[in-house]
């Protein structure tokens, strides 16, 4: 899970992270009398959304007086924000965060990821502030710094030096930093995150080091304990079918070719989207019905694939293990009864008791679906079917 | 002869009263795996399956002799069981549960490794010798004996890939699900040795996806180290980035982890790796030769 910038420097400043003084408005009128509160002569307004690259976008702007605070939340507010990570669709702006301006001398990059290789937190420092940290890896990976934090020890004052030692550092800079790294580690391992991102990090002209942005996920699986993050889920950030498919237990994303997939197991759920773009065709989604596929699981699984337009043909790929194939074959006939199918759909189930699933397709004689024997007659019929051969 | 299980294995199932635990350890009964209690707090003293229950691991432990635990406890306590296993003296614990958090893990990884306890999983279908003893939630009927060792992180592809095997004439020694999160117990970098060494394995297929570098580990180490012809299936060649795949680990995050990384990189070692799955038994006839 995800939340906005003004949600993330919300937990940093319970931390000790420090950060420019802020407030979230909903409305131009808010907007302006946040100005007004924070005081000061110069605000930055900015587009809250789920992704990076909002000030390319128009997203985040000076404003020199509280009409301009109000004139710019007026035009980034309702926008359609698209940036490099949006995708070309982009994203409805609801939140503007106002935020007083600040003084930068420097920028840096600083985050915190779980390194799987190491299996601990990593801290990524860049003197690269500002830049996209992916672009810097690509093209000048000796500007990242790395720091691995076992958190049998925590944070010591080793990882800290080393952190500031690599972004070059003055002695009397020093301190101030390894505190602020110090800080953001803790919050990292205390709220379960999955990555941090502040970028830029900067050094203001007094010496202080503030987060001028802010990138926060969670580990889906600690939310649990997290009810306070829990509650800042924005489930207009959310793919609305992605979200009905959880409510469902089934684990969905959509992508842009013509054959739908519906299968058990995540695993098996990628290779039927290799295997039908080996063969020639495209996956218009990946589906995971689960371990314990039935009836209404299959039906809702029709219906979230069916509503997407492009779809010309199914693909239905159990691999039955502990779930029967037959209780599945007749899921898949409860399924067309409830969910008006009106595309073909290919349906291969093998495994326990796949015989006579088998047999009660072939009984029921319904007349868009079609039988296959194994994963690649399955996808070879399937590319067919959606070709209208 | 396979790798880390066999019939005379002693398991003991943590959460075997619960109805995942229950479910399942009467199925590996059914296939003759050993289990020998279960472990179940506050139940103590009772008996389960036609199996006694203890309060701790230790005292399962203690009264059973056994080597290998099952854990089926729910998610937001699977990092003390493992632990309480390790502290306990088991010397495999084999996690079946799904959506344990990830810092949880990490810290319940470290001491299994500290105590010289191998993990299996979390989030994975378990470990089987065909015909002998299954450690887990697959179905046992389509693991036939025979000379195929498999590695995978994808239960409904272990499956898959051991069902072609076996239609194609040959069979599996050990099947290994290593789990499909973030950060996992055994990885191939530490099965693919065993396999090595065990007599009866003539071929190995392993079956990775795209996210983290555990396939890139494990290229390197064939290269260096296995002498057996190796099948590799990469899930998630057509995968959006950015977008996690139903496992918690399935993910190409900065643009690092990606399916066609991982296919060169085991290409490069030598291994057979195929575009689709559909081709892994054919693939490992063509290694073996055709019975």
């Amino acid at each position: 899970m995800n939340i906005h910038e003004y949600q993330a420097k919300q937990i940093f400043a319970k931390y000790g992270v420090p950060t420019p003084r802020g407030i979230v408005a909903n409305t131009p009128d808010q907007a302006a009398v946040n100005a007004s509160e924070l005081g000061g002569d110069i605000w930055v307004v900015k587009a809250q959304i789920h992704a990076g690259g909002r000030g390319l976008g128009g997203g985040v702007k000076l404003a020199k007086s509280i009409d301009e605070v109000r004139a710019l939340a007026k035009e980034i507010l309702g926008m359609n924000l698209v940036t490099h990570q949006t995708g070309p669709e982009g994203k409805l702006v609801q939140k503007v965060y106002i935020e007083e301006g600040a003084d930068i001398k420097e920028e840096y990059y600083l985050g915190v990821v779980l390194d799987r290789a190491k299996e601990m937190p990593v801290i990524m420092a860049s003197t690269e502030g500002g830049m996209e940290i992916e672009k810097v890896a690509e093209e000048s990976p000796e500007k990242i710094i790395k720091v691995a934090v076992d958190p049998a020890i925590g944070f010591q004052g080793f990882h800290g030096r080393e952190l500031a030692f690599g972004l070059g550092l003055a002695k009397e800079e020093q301190g101030k930093f390894i505190k602020f790294a110090a800080a953001l580690y803790k919050v990292y391992m205390e709220n379960d995150a999955e990555m941090i991102e502040i970028n830029p990090l900067i050094k203001t002209g007094s010496g202080d080091f503030l987060a001028l942005d802010g990138k926060m996920g969670f580990d889906d699986s600690a939310l649990g304990r997290h009810p306070d993050i829990e509650d800042m889920r924005d489930i207009s950030e959310e793919d609305p079918d992605e979200r009905e498919a959880s409510r469902f237990g089934l684990s969905y994303v959509s992508l842009d070719g013509e054959i739908g997939c519906m299968v058990n197991g995540a695993g098996l759920a990628m290779g039927t989207m290799d295997t039908i773009n080996y063969m020639g065709g495209t996956p218009a989604n990946f589906l995971d019905v689960g371990g314990s596929a039935n009836a209404e699981t299959v039906a809702k699984g029709f219906e979230i694939i069916l509503k997407n337009p492009n779809v010309k043909a199914i693909f239905v790929n159990i691999f039955g293990g502990i779930v029967r194939c037959d209780r599945i074959a007749n899921g898949i006939l409860e399924a067309t009864k409830l969910t008006d199918v009106h595309v073909p759909v290919i349906v291969r189930l093998d495994g326990t008791n796949a015989a006579e699933a088998a047999e009660i397709l072939k009984n029921a004689n319904i007349p868009n679906v079609i039988a296959a024997t194994d994963l690649a007659d399955g996808a070879a019929k399937a590319v067919a079917a959606a070709k209208g051969e | 002869m396979s790798i880390l299980v066999n019939k005379d294995t002693k398991v003991i199932v943590q959460g075997l009263t619960g109805k995942e635990g229950s479910f399942h350890a009467e199925q590996c009964l059914a296939y003759g795996t050993k289990i020998v209690g279960g472990v179940t707090p506050n139940k103590g003293g009772q008996e389960h399956l036609g199996k006694p229950v203890f309060n701790t691991v230790k005292e399962a432990v203690d009264a059973t002799s056994a080597t290998v635990s099952m854990i089926f406890v729910p998610p937001a306590f699977v990092a003390d069981a493992v632990m309480e296993a390790a502290d306990a003296g088991i010397e495999l614990a084999v996690v079946i549960t799904e959506g344990a958090p990830v810092r949880d893990m990490q810290a319940a990884k470290a001491y299994a490794v500290k105590h010289g306890m191998k993990t299996i999983g979390p989030n994975c279908p378990g470990i089987i010798t065909a015909e002998e003893c299954k450690i887990g939630i697959m179905p046992g009927m389509i693991f036939k004996k025979g000379n195929v060792g498999l590695i995978s992180k994808s239960g409904t592809l272990t499956y898959e890939g051991a069902n072609q095997v076996c239609k194609e004439g040959f069979g599996i020694t050990t099947a290994v699900g290593i789990g499909g999160d973030p950060i996992i117990g055994l990885s191939y970098k530490q099965l693919l040795p065993l396999f090595e060494a065990d007599p009866e394995t003539e071929a190995i297929v392993m079956i990775g996806e795209i996210g983290g570098d555990l396939e890139i580990q494990a290229a390197a180490f064939i290269k260096e180290h296995i002498t057996k012809p190796v099948v590799a299936f990469i899930a998630g060649q057509t995968a959006p980035k950015g977008k996690r795949m139903g496992h918690a680990g399935a993910i190409v995050s900065g643009g690092a982890g990606t399916a066609k990384e991982k296919m060169e990189a085991l290409e490069a070692a030598g291994v057979k790796v195929v575009v689709s799955p559909a081709e892994i038994g054919k693939a490992v006839a063509e290694v073996l030769g055709k019975k």
